[in-house]
């Protein structure tokens, strides 16, 4: 009964899904504003990841506010499973080939998030993907290691400094320039890996923040069980 | 037009996940599936025919053979936000497992609908 009641419903929800989308072009060239942007970006911010541009120059403050939800949903997890003591339960180690790849694999599973964050302004990636990147190496830890700890006042700090300095260099914009997250470096030359003035620096940043949160997200729903 | 069928598919997959499933778990599944037709919605609405990724990174590429990036950008804030909520659910259902010891939103008396 239940079913086909849900069945009916998503029907007419998918009806009216379709019957919206046969009216939009696909594939189609677009005007508007995905035209200025890609028209305009290379010249007015200097970075050559037009999709970086956006989220970190044209919508920074936006993306200031979405690493705040992030640290939201951190803290809120945090809270949610507070004092919740580890429940017994007999987990069987890992073996000595998974415990010794994943010691050859963090380092290089670092530098790759590293890299995906340092370099978010020239190929696809960023802050938000370089983040991720090392919170999966610090994941392989975990699941090889059964003792392995993140150091929670390491994870604080991270965190908190990488916020401030995203929020210090948007009121540096204002202080320098006119709005707020202006880019107030010089631009450089594009494609060069020091360019495109705090963009990069903003990422890199990001990058910590994301990293750190979610190393805390997984240590919080790892402390559960013991 | 085959991407916005596949997307809006993906929707009421976990769509119906979410309406019939009786495990929490299931219902949390359904949940990211839904985050995940819902990314794709928006990244095949950006498709632009014979376009690559919106990055200058070889001076051939011009602006007019690449995608919208909006979209992208978007869909960027989307996934982290959607990883965050999923966290978050899934702490929640650790929860209520430890207060009712049961997964199954039957046996949980506040949950029924």
């Amino acid at each position: 009964m239940r079913k086909a009641i849900a069945i009916l419903l998503l029907a007419i929800v998918g009806y009216y899904f379709i019957n919206v989308f046969i009216h939009m072009p696909f594939g189609e060239k677009r005007e508007g504003v995905g035209k200025y942007y890609l028209e305009n970006t290379l010249k007015e911010t200097g970075a050559v990841n037009v999709i970086t541009a956006i989220v970190v120059s044209y919508r920074g403050f936006d993306t200031l506010g979405e690493v705040t939800v992030l640290f939201l949903a951190a803290t809120g997890l945090g809270a949610i499973l507070f004092g919740k003591r580890g429940e017994k339960r007999r987990l069987q180690g890992a073996s000595v080939i998974v415990k010794t790849t994943s010691m050859m694999l963090y380092p290089m599973v670092v530098l790759l998030g590293a890299y995906v964050f340092v370099h978010g302004h020239l190929t696809p990636g960023g802050g938000f993907q370089g983040g991720a990147i090392i919170a999966t190496g610090v994941l392989l830890m975990f699941m090889s290691y059964r003792h392995f700890n993140a150091s929670h006042k390491l994870l604080t700090w991270v965190e908190s400094l990488a916020g401030l300095t995203f929020a210090t260099l948007g009121l540096a914009g204002l202080a320098l320039g006119q709005t707020f997250l202006q880019n107030f470096l010089p631009l450089g030359v594009p494609n060069d890996l020091v360019s495109a003035g705090i963009i990069p620096i903003i990422y890199i940043a990001v990058g910590f923040k994301v990293g750190a949160e979610l190393t805390g997200v997984l240590d919080n729903m790892l402390k559960t069980i013991r | 037009m085959l991407y916005y069928i596949g997307a809006i598919s993906l929707i009421l997959i976990g769509m119906y996940a979410v309406l019939t499933k009786k495990n929490l778990l299931k219902i949390v599944i359904g949940l990211s599936i839904i985050d995940s037709g819902v990314n794709l919605l928006f990244i095949s609405v950006g498709y632009v025919k014979d376009a690559t990724a919106p990055i200058f990174s070889m001076p051939s590429l011009t602006a007019d053979k690449m995608v919208d990036p909006v979209p992208q950008a978007l869909v960027l804030t989307a996934i982290v936000i959607g990883l965050a909520t999923t966290a978050v659910a899934l702490g929640l259902v650790i929860r209520l497992y430890d207060h009712h010891k049961t997964l199954n939103i039957n046996k949980i008396r506040q949950l029924k609908w």
